[in-house]
């Protein structure tokens, strides 16, 4: 499997997940830059945290704009896989390939802190490898992370199990002291209707290495890795004939 | 020189005064130009013979500190202090200040000192992995002190999270001797490999100067001049126009197009315009390379075409680099900038006749000898003497000081107090994980970071405490020095290195200059005990307002090398059963302690006595028993004492707090016994089976060993003095800093 990491400039954690892929998971990852088209033949996209265009004006309004989204929108579009993290999650909102919006955090400053997460789901491929109802714990670091639709939206991502993360206590309760920047629900990351396009808040790379404060992150990319390969053998069986 | 005759008004010592020249200063400039400066040369000199850029007060002291070390790749004079750190790499490191303007203005003024400090160490060819910052406020009773804390955190965050560069730790003091003058204080540092370091001296006669990043505006004029090399009085709003502002997102390009043009064969030297922009950039980079510089001021970006040449030689605009490139290598530098979407233009070239030059329009504008603006500035032997009233500051009676009746009313009370309550409403605002080596986060002695393809990892800790530095200068230094050193050491690093930043008031006054040599001879005497170089550094004077100076603070930061994160130890306590134990000795002494201007309204007395071997033997002793995996954690004793530090280790970590149960056996008073600051104090925990051993290793260095008690259960119990709840100190100690932010008492 094949992953890429889209630097757009102010970019800031594409380093780190090229690091985390590349060096500590072992898989194959390579920098795709925001003025290519060219997504090089990756399974996975991946949009990285930051501050894309420094953020001066709404969070991920320009970014949209580059001509690697065009590519992005295609490739999602076309059944792809993509996940974006932090400033990646608010990219994708502006571009319409998630519903929603994130707006300033409740207390109004930026946090950066270890969080708490529920894992909502497990039918997506980026968390078939994980347990439902599991506490994660990873880091979150953001100044608009608040997550906010409108009440229609809102039921429709319930009815369809499309919260992926929820902010939790320890025990894994949603309770409001437990939620860091006020999104509704205590969203931390939904994914779409097509269930290939993951967006959240923590950082799933940030989570990797253990003395670093935790491995919980590394579900996600198992979990995706398995489902690209089991959906390639399968797609390989179905060329081969019946009996 | 018709055409700059044509072109000049004519200069004063009236003008040169308003530029802060002295009338002697301004005889010596035209007796060596052999004639009166233009007024754009008048503007040149003067930012060049500011206190900020010329360090006129301070150099001669400043050669006194020891600057060599056999891992000392590059120490004071380039834009950043570089150490070897094994494995091709070395770190490069410096610390910076931005007080003025961030008193002037708290969000520009200090996301700007990220914005400097971070360009010092790219420039030399270093990627910036790490920032800590030393933040001094006011007292939260005076008016502005709020609207300061929340305005510089929220700048530092601003620059360095959008940067992508995390801030891994620091320290915030509040003091009512900073009410009309706060310290900000960058600190960064960047690893870079051994054989691609980059330097600032212009070498190779007509070898193009190129011009990047940002465009010229006509922001910060005169900030390192008149903003930073004087002191303050009255409203300091009509000064906003002098204080530059920032633009992290056009940095990060910066960086980014930077580092990877340095990846080619392309750059001879470089150097960032902080202080004095183009000016102190172009002329310290001849200066350095020996050679002249000139520059046409037509070819310099600009954000308005009618700039006047005084503004573009004088502009602070932020986000800036001059570049003397390779001759014919001008067009990879063109290419490697309009990648990232930024200006470069070549906009000069190095020359042989030894003279600074800016032309304009076909005129030259100025031409000074580059020895004028750089070694042959004024250096000032400044009249030093101790202030009148140290003496009677320094008395301190004991037996006149009451004991209190209520000593863990006291704890409560100093871990409430702003300087030592947590942190987190602070750091909480700042991206500390970004780049993925944050190993010691903010929270504990030092901060710690992995240096990746390694096993290795870097320590730093930055501290000063003035209150000490007020009561004596040297031993104050000396021991910011020790304490950072022994931060380090308690997170399992050997210190390499230091970096200093020193600020002080008015150096004209002899008592401020008497304060700055005792704090220098401080600094040297500790760091020759330690064997620590000191690699960079910065001083900041004028820290006054109406006569009234700052108390001295010669901030240091200490970087040390962990050879394996193995090593990496934390302070709080990690097992229940463990054997809590203090290295080192507690004296009878209550000097200049938080406890006694908390609780008793004094600051007086002489700081805790230090003896230099002492502290050698203590730090060598905690890091062998750490390198020899006998420890579980270890806090250095600092402000607040024993019951503080003890009250540290239960509640500071990241899990539920741990209890200790403690015996204090001493014939001292029972107040120095639990709040004294006596120095070269450690508190580790281990486990029972290796207490012989590590009694084996401070027997050898004769450092004292005192077991203190067991860790246990959930409260903080000192027979028989203290017995608390840890969930109530934990809820005190957190909630200190965001109380008083929020406006209450």
């Amino acid at each position: 499997m094949r992953w890429g990491v889209v630097t757009f400039p102010g970019s800031n954690d594409d380093h780190d997940a090229l690091h985390v892929l590349g060096h500590v998971l072992g898989e194959t990852a390579v920098p795709l830059w925001h003025k290519d088209r060219d997504l090089k033949g990756v399974d996975c996209v991946i949009l990285p945290g930051g501050f894309s265009y420094g953020d001066y004006l709404r969070c991920g309004a320009l970014a949209r704009f580059s001509p690697v989204m065009e590519s992005v929108r295609a490739f999602a579009d076309a059944g792809g896989f993509v996940i974006g993290i932090c400033n990646g999650f608010q990219v994708l909102c502006e571009a319409g390939l998630l519903p929603g919006a994130l707006i300033r955090n409740r207390g109004l400053r930026f946090v950066c802190t270890w969080v708490h997460l529920r894992l909502e789901e497990t039918e997506t491929p980026f968390t078939c490898r994980a347990t439902r109802g599991e506490v994660l714990s990873m880091p979150i670091k953001h100044g608009e992370g608040c997550y906010v639709a409108d009440p229609a939206t809102l039921d429709q991502l319930e009815r369809n199990h499309q919260v992926v993360l929820r902010y939790v206590d320890p025990s894994g309760r949603a309770t409001t002291e437990a939620n860091p920047n006020g999104a509704l629900n205590n969203i931390a990351g939904i994914i779409n209707e097509h269930r290939n396009v993951l967006g959240l808040m923590p950082h799933p790379e940030h989570a990797v290495e253990k003395f670093l404060g935790g491995e919980d992150g590394v579900k996600f990319f198992q979990s995706l890795r398995a489902a690209v390969t089991e959906g390639a053998s399968r797609r390989a069986a179905s060329l081969v004939p019946g009996p | 020189m018709t055409a700059m005759a044509s072109t000049a008004l004519a200069v004063t010592e009236v003008d040169a005064a308003e530029h802060g020249l002295s009338p002697d200063e301004y005889a010596r400039i035209c007796a060596t130009l052999g004639r009166a400066p233009t007024l754009v040369e008048l503007g040149v000199l003067s930012v060049m013979w500011s206190e900020h850029c010329s360090y006129k007060s301070s150099r001669l002291l400043l050669k006194h500190l020891p600057t060599r070390g056999p891992r000392v790749l590059q120490g004071p004079g380039e834009n950043a202090g570089i150490i070897d750190i094994g494995d091709g790499l070395a770190v490069a490191f410096k610390m910076e200040s931005h007080n003025h303007p961030s008193f002037v203005e708290p969000y520009q003024g200090a996301a700007t000192g990220v914005g400097g400090i971070l360009r010092d160490i790219f420039t030399m060819g270093a990627r910036p992995i790490a920032s800590l910052n030393s933040l001094r406020f006011g007292s939260f009773e005076h008016p502005r002190t709020r609207y300061l804390v929340g305005g510089v955190v929220a700048g530092i965050g601003g620059y360095g999270n959008c940067i992508g560069v995390p801030t891994v730790g620091g320290e915030v003091y509040f003091d009512p001797g900073y009410n009309e003058n706060i310290l900000v204080n960058a600190f960064s540092l960047g690893i870079v490999r051994t054989d691609a370091i980059f330097r600032a001296a212009a070498a190779g006669v007509g070898n193009p100067v190129v011009y990047v990043g940002s465009k010229t505006g006509r922001d910060g004029i005169h900030g390192a001049s008149l903003l930073a090399s004087a002191e303050f009085s009255g409203e300091t709003d009509e000064k906003r126009p002098t204080v530059q502002v920032g633009d992290p997102f056009t940095e990060k390009l910066l960086l980014e197009a930077c580092l990877e043009l340095m990846e080619q064969d392309a750059i001879v030297a470089i150097q960032d315009m902080g202080a004095a922009g183009l000016t102190s950039s172009s002329a310290e980079m001849a200066g350095r390379g020996g050679t002249g510089i000139v520059i046409d001021l037509d070819r310099v970006p600009v954000r308005e075409s009618s700039m006047t040449p005084y503004e573009m030689l004088l502009s602070e605009s932020q986000e800036r680099m001059l570049i003397v490139a390779r001759a014919g290598a001008e067009e990879i530098v063109r290419r490697v900038f309009a990648k990232w979407d930024l200006d470069a233009a070549v906009i000069g070239q190095v020359t042989d006749d030894g003279q600074f030059r800016a032309l304009h329009r076909g005129n030259e504008v100025a031409c000074i000898p580059i020895d004028l603006l750089t070694e042959g500035a004024p250096a000032y032997q400044r009249p030093a003497a101790a202030p009148s009233e140290l003496e009677a500051l320094q008395e301190l009676r004991l037996d006149q000081i009451p004991l209190p009746g209520d000593y863990s009313g006291i704890l409560l009370q100093l871990l409430d107090s702003p300087s030592i309550a947590s942190k987190r409403w602070v750091y909480q605002q700042y991206d500390s994980l970004v780049r993925g080596n944050t190993v010691g986060a903010p929270g504990s002695d030092a901060a710690v970071i992995r240096v990746k393809g390694t096993h290795k990892g870097i320590a730093m800790s930055v501290d000063c405490n003035s209150r000490y530095c007020g009561l004596d200068p040297y031993v104050g230094a000396m021991i910011a020095v020790v304490e950072s050193a022994r931060n380090v050491v308690c997170s399992g690093a050997a210190p390499i290195g230091l970096t200093d930043c020193l600020n002080f008031g008015n150096p004209e006054k002899p008592g401020v200059m008497w304060q700055f040599a005792e704090s220098i001879n401080g600094i040297r005497d500790a760091c020759l005990a330690l064997n620590v170089p000191v690699v960079s550094g910065n001083v900041s004077f004028y820290n006054e307002t109406d006569g009234r100076p700052i108390p001295p603070t010669p901030t240091v930061a200490m970087v040390g090398l962990l050879e394996t994160l193995d090593h990496h130890t934390t302070q709080w306590f990690k097992n229940e059963g463990d054997l809590i134990v203090l290295l080192g000795r507690t004296r009878e002494e209550l000097g200049g302690s938080e406890y006694l201007a908390l609780a008793h309204g004094q600051v007086r007395g002489t700081p805790p006595w230090i003896d230099l071997e002492v502290e050698r033997q203590l730090q060598r002793v905690c890091l062998k028993a750490i390198v020899d995996g006998l420890v579980r954690s270890a806090h250095d004793v600092a402000e607040g004492g024993l019951a503080v530090a003890l009250a540290e280790c239960c509640i500071s970590g990241p899990a539920a707090p741990l209890g200790a149960v403690i015996d204090l056996e001493g014939s001292i008073r029972p107040d120095a016994l639990l709040f004294g600051e006596s120095q070269s104090r450690v508190i580790l925990s281990l486990r029972r089976r290796h207490l012989g051993r590590l009694r084996e290793l401070a027997a050898e260095a004769d450092v004292p060993v005192t077991i203190l008690g067991e860790t246990r259960g959930r409260r903080l119990v000192i027979h028989p003095l203290i017995d608390l709840d840890l969930e109530e100190v934990r809820r005190v100690w957190e909630s200190g800093l965001p109380r008083r932010m929020a406006g209450e008492s």
